[in-house]
Order: C-alpha cells, then structure tokens, then sequence
C-alpha cells in the first residue's frame, strides 16, 4: 500500500518525538494528505520545512505513486 | 541550455509574480493549482500564469531550475515561495502580502494584472 509506504519514509526521515500522518485523500492511493511534526523543522521557513517533505518522498514523486502531495509542517518549539 | 529553459527562467527572473500551474487562470485544471491561484489574487497580486500541460517538457525543465517537485509553484522577485499549501498558507496568515509589499513594493496591488505567457512560443497575452 502506497500509503504505508509514504508513512515508512516519513518516519524515517522524521523519527520520534516527530509525529506523521498520511492520509490517502480519494481512497484511490494516489492523492495524498501528509502532517508532519518535527524539531527538524524548528527555525526552518515553510519553504525550507516543506522542501524536507519533498527530499523524504523523492522516491514516490518521482515514480508517480503521488499523483498530488499536500503537506502540512509543523514545528515541535 | 535550450530556448524552453530560456523562456522559463526569463518568467521567473522577469516576472513579479510568477505562478507555474496545470491550466490557466481562465481555465484552472487542477485543485492545487486552483488554491495557489486563489490565495495569490486575494492577496491582490499581479499574477503571470504558465501552463505546464501543453508539454512535459515545460515541467522537467521548471523542476530542474527550480528544485521542486511539485506543481503549482510560485516565484517572487524571481525567489521560489512554494507550492500551493505555503502560498494558501502564507495567505491566510496574511504573510503573502506582506511578503508582496516587502519584494515589489506597498503599490504592488495599483493595475496588479493578470498574464499568461506561453513558454513553447514566447507569446505573452
């Protein structure tokens, strides 16, 4: 599932005390919401923040598992 | 570096606003890029739209100047502010305009008009 796998590299990338939610938007497996906390992303700008969301999905962007990616950050300071 | 890549990036550099997206602003064919738009015109922003679908080409050479994955994106003073969650989101916190005075100045919504400019031929209406 596309979604699991979204939510490994996340976690990965953001590991505790961060916090990631996937959500699979359309059911259909390509359209996806992700949320995601993290003190990586303390004194980053949005641009910077979303850019680190970007890096961990390369993989699925780019193979086209993510037809469309919203993003949320957020920071833990 | 070919004419296309040319044509991109001279939108960028040249244009105040500059917003890369799927369809036009007379015909938006995607959500996202509809959000983009959106938080961009109530800010009051000039705006110079490219549509990205007419050749894959556009989107591969945009993602190589600009480094980012996704579509819409939105430049600035020729600077990448992001796609359409940081430019909704930049929207409704108010950050978009200020960010819109501090780059092209406290006018910046006097005639703020809206272009489109084709990167495949030049044409801009």
């Amino acid at each position: 599932m596309a979604t699991e796998r979204l939510e490994t590299l996340l976690r990965d990338a953001f590991p505790d005390p961060g916090t990631v939610d996937v959500e699979d938007r359309t059911g259909g497996g390509d359209h996806f919401q992700v949320t995601v906390t993290s003190p990586r992303f303390d004194g980053l700008s949005l641009l910077d923040q979303h850019r680190l969301v970007n890096e961990a999905l390369a993989e699925p962007l780019r193979d086209g598992t993510i037809h469309e990616l919203r993003i949320k950050t957020r920071g833990t300071a | 570096m070919s004419e296309l890549q040319d044509r991109i990036k001279d939108v960028i550099e040249n244009e105040p606003v500059a917003i890369f997206m799927k369809g036009t602003p007379q015909f938006v064919m995607c959500g996202n890029s509809d959000r983009a738009l959106r938080a961009l015109r109530e800010a009051g922003a000039p705006v110079t739209a490219v549509d990205i679908l007419p050749d894959p080409a556009i989107r591969a050479e945009l993602q190589e100047l600009s480094g980012w994955p996704t579509i819409p994106q939105v430049f600035v003073k020729g600077q990448l502010v992001g796609g359409a969650d940081i430019t909704e989101e930049l929207g409704e916190s108010g950050e978009l305009a200020t960010l819109l005075a501090e780059r092209l100045g406290e006018g910046y919504r006097d005639g703020a008009e809206e272009h489109v400019v084709d990167v495949l031929s030049g044409a801009r209406v």
